[in-house]
């Protein structure tokens, strides 16, 4: 049993809907892997996330969690696996301190007080909020939220972390240092990780990408795989890597340039060896 | 319009023991059909600064100019609606400011309070769906039964329905997917370059700051450190990464070519200035 989220034939329509969100999504993911899912605005990707916590319950189909059946009995043993920071951090603060609302989940577990305060303390150094724990967390800049929501969810250390676009309002630097948060998370722990994304590097630090399109899959494979796509790219919902992008303008200007995926470095290998035999 | 910020200063929750320092002794003029960007760390200021353009926050001490329009500390909150309309206002977490019960309704209602008729209002709901890439089906839904990247949308397409003269946009493409992103950022520049308005853009994406602003300022801890042209600020890389600042994407790329002995001058900020300059380095072109 090593497969933490399997999804069967899932299909979801919200209440008076005409369109399916989700139409017939069939997904394994195992446990310890890294799963970027992409997709336009309104491809269903927030909506599948709400499937798996049992958020939204399937029309049709079935979520398994960790072995668990996706059911009624089973609703709070799964969300206390699985932990998704949402799109907006102003719909997760529910604390009136920083502090407090990191502890919430913790509080709810019934977590002795004295643990409860080493992990919310540990939560917020690891990113970077250690100063602002008495803020009130509406109070904070766009990033700082996102931030402290990140720090609620990682104090809960659940075996499944859910990202719905949880860095959207980081600087890249900032973006970078919370996917190194992840993955020492994930080296340290064994944690599953799902996250929902505009963004090419974050994309990147995924096993896998999923692309989701108008509620179904449309494709699966590894960053260098999709990435390869180049221009076609950015109608599946994710960005033209930088290296692909110069490539392309090379190519445009008459440079004879590899067909396959070059990343960065890459690319810099391959212009300074045409360079060097000038 | 001119906005001009002379010696602002501004302290959240000023006189409690919560007080914080949000903007530190800020001048700088934001000039009449520019098209400006603010740079910065997180919490350097740079949402605070926007809330000074439209007065939804005054200066603790100093004072901003719009227009005709000086504001202080002691400015009154009454007849502020006509600088609310010349300045609109894409907040960061747009959707938050959401709140009709349906998508046509919620752009409508800015319009309507600045006195446009149900009629106005609403053909200009209908325009501003379309612009910001939604069909007009969504016109009759709730706002709250959207995604977030259409919410978001919906957000935008509100604050141009007021069709005002300063567009004040606070990550506005943060949550858009790539397309979107690329439609919406060539859409305000296309509202700059015809109908000239003033455009305030935050973004942590510097390629958009090289490829739409003319003027940038640099926020840290609630000061301005630094402004001038695109190319006058990311000419100095060092700089920058001192203050934890990033680079457009065709610069850092240069700064990995010179390491290995490629030459610019000056620095590229663009994939098409990068190709330009490397073309000569890398035997031209190979037609066959
Ligand atoms: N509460 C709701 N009621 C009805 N329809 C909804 C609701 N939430 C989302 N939808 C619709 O379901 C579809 C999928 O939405 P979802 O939020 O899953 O998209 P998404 O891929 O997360 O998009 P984004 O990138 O914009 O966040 C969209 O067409 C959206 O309009
Ligand atoms: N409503 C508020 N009350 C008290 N302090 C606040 C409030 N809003 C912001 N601050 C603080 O003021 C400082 C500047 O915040 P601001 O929101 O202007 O930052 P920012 O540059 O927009 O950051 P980001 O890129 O994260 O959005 C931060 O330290 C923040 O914690
Ligand atoms: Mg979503
Ligand atoms: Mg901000």
């Amino acid at each position: 049993m090593t497969e933490a989220i399997q999804i069967d034939h899932l299909s979801y329509t919200y209440p008076d809907a005409t369109h399916p969100a989700l139409a017939d999504v069939s997904l394994d993911i195992a446990q310890g892997e890294w799963v970027a899912i992409i997709g336009h605005n309104g491809s269903g990707k927030s909506t599948l996330a709400k499937n798996i916590n049992g958020l939204l319950a399937p029309t049709s189909g079935q979520v398994t969690v960790a072995g668990l059946p996706l059911t009624e009995e089973n609703i709070w043993d799964i969300r206390a696996k699985v932990g998704i920071v949402f799109q907006n951090p102003d719909n997760q603060f529910v604390g009136a301190t920083v502090a407090d609302d990191v502890a919430f989940g913790l509080e709810n577990r019934g977590m002795p007080r004295d643990e409860m305060i080493v992990r919310v303390d540990d939560a917020l150094e690891q990113v970077n909020m250690s100063a602002f724990s008495s803020r009130e967390p509406a109070r904070l800049s766009g990033g700082q939220k996102q931030r402290v929501a990140i720090a609620g969810i990682i104090a809960q250390r659940p075996d499944i972390i859910i990202l719905d676009e949880a860095t959207s309002m980081l600087d890249p630097a900032g973006r970078l240092e919370v996917l190194q948060l992840i993955q020492a998370l994930r080296e340290r722990q064994s944690l599953t990780v799902l996250s929902i994304t505009h963004d090419i590097d974050e994309a990147a630090s995924a096993d896998r990408v999923i692309i989701l399109n108008d509620g179904a899959i449309k494709e699966s494979g590894t960053p260098a795989e999709i990435f390869a796509r180049g221009p076609e790219l950015i109608e599946l919902g994710l960005d033209v890597p930088f290296a692909e992008r110069l490539k392309h303008a090379l190519i445009s200007r008459g440079v004879n340039m590899p067909a396959h995926y070059l990343d960065e470095e890459g690319l810099v290998n391959y212009l300074w060896t045409l360079h060097s035999t000038m | 319009m001119d906005i001009t910020f002379d010696h602002v200063s501004f302290t959240y929750q000023a006189g409690t023991p919560f007080a914080g320092e949000g903007l530190r002794d800020v001048s700088t003029t934001i000039s009449d059909h520019s098209y400006t960007a603010i740079i910065g760390h997180t919490g350097s200021g740079k949402s605070t600064l926007l809330q000074h353009l439209n007065a939804l926050l005054k200066p603790t001490s100093g004072s901003v100019t719009i227009g005709d329009r000086v504001i202080t500390a002691e400015t009154n909150n009454k007849n502020l609606k006509p600088l609310r309309q010349k300045v609109g206002m894409v907040f960061q977490f747009a959707e938050n400011q959401l709140f009709e019960q349906t998508v046509a309704k919620d752009i409508a209602f800015g319009p309507k309070n600045f006195g446009a008729s149900d009629d106005e209002a609403a053909a200009l709901a209908k325009q501003m769906v379309t612009l910001v890439g939604l069909p007009e089906e969504v016109l009759t839904q709730s706002p709250f039964d959207l995604s977030g990247g259409q919410m978001r949308r919906v957000a935008i397409a509100g604050v141009l329905a007021m069709q005002p003269q300063v567009l004040v946009l606070d990550e506005p493409t943060a949550g858009l997917d790539p397309a979107g992103r690329r439609d919406m950022m060539t859409m305000f520049e296309r509202l700059h370059e015809t109908q000239g308005l003033t455009i305030v853009l935050v973004t942590h994406q510097m390629d958009d700051v090289a490829d739409f602003a003319d003027h940038v300022l640099v926020m840290d801890q609630g000061a301005l450190i630094k402004e001038g042209s695109p190319r006058e600020i990311f000419a100095d890389p060092d700089w920058l990464r001192a203050h934890q600042l990033g680079l457009p994407k065709a610069t850092a790329m240069a700064e990995q070519l010179m390491a290995k002995g490629f030459r610019f001058d000056p620095l590229p900020l663009t994939s098409d200035e990068l190709a330009d300059q490397l073309l000569p380095q890398i035997g031209g072109a190979h037609h066959e």
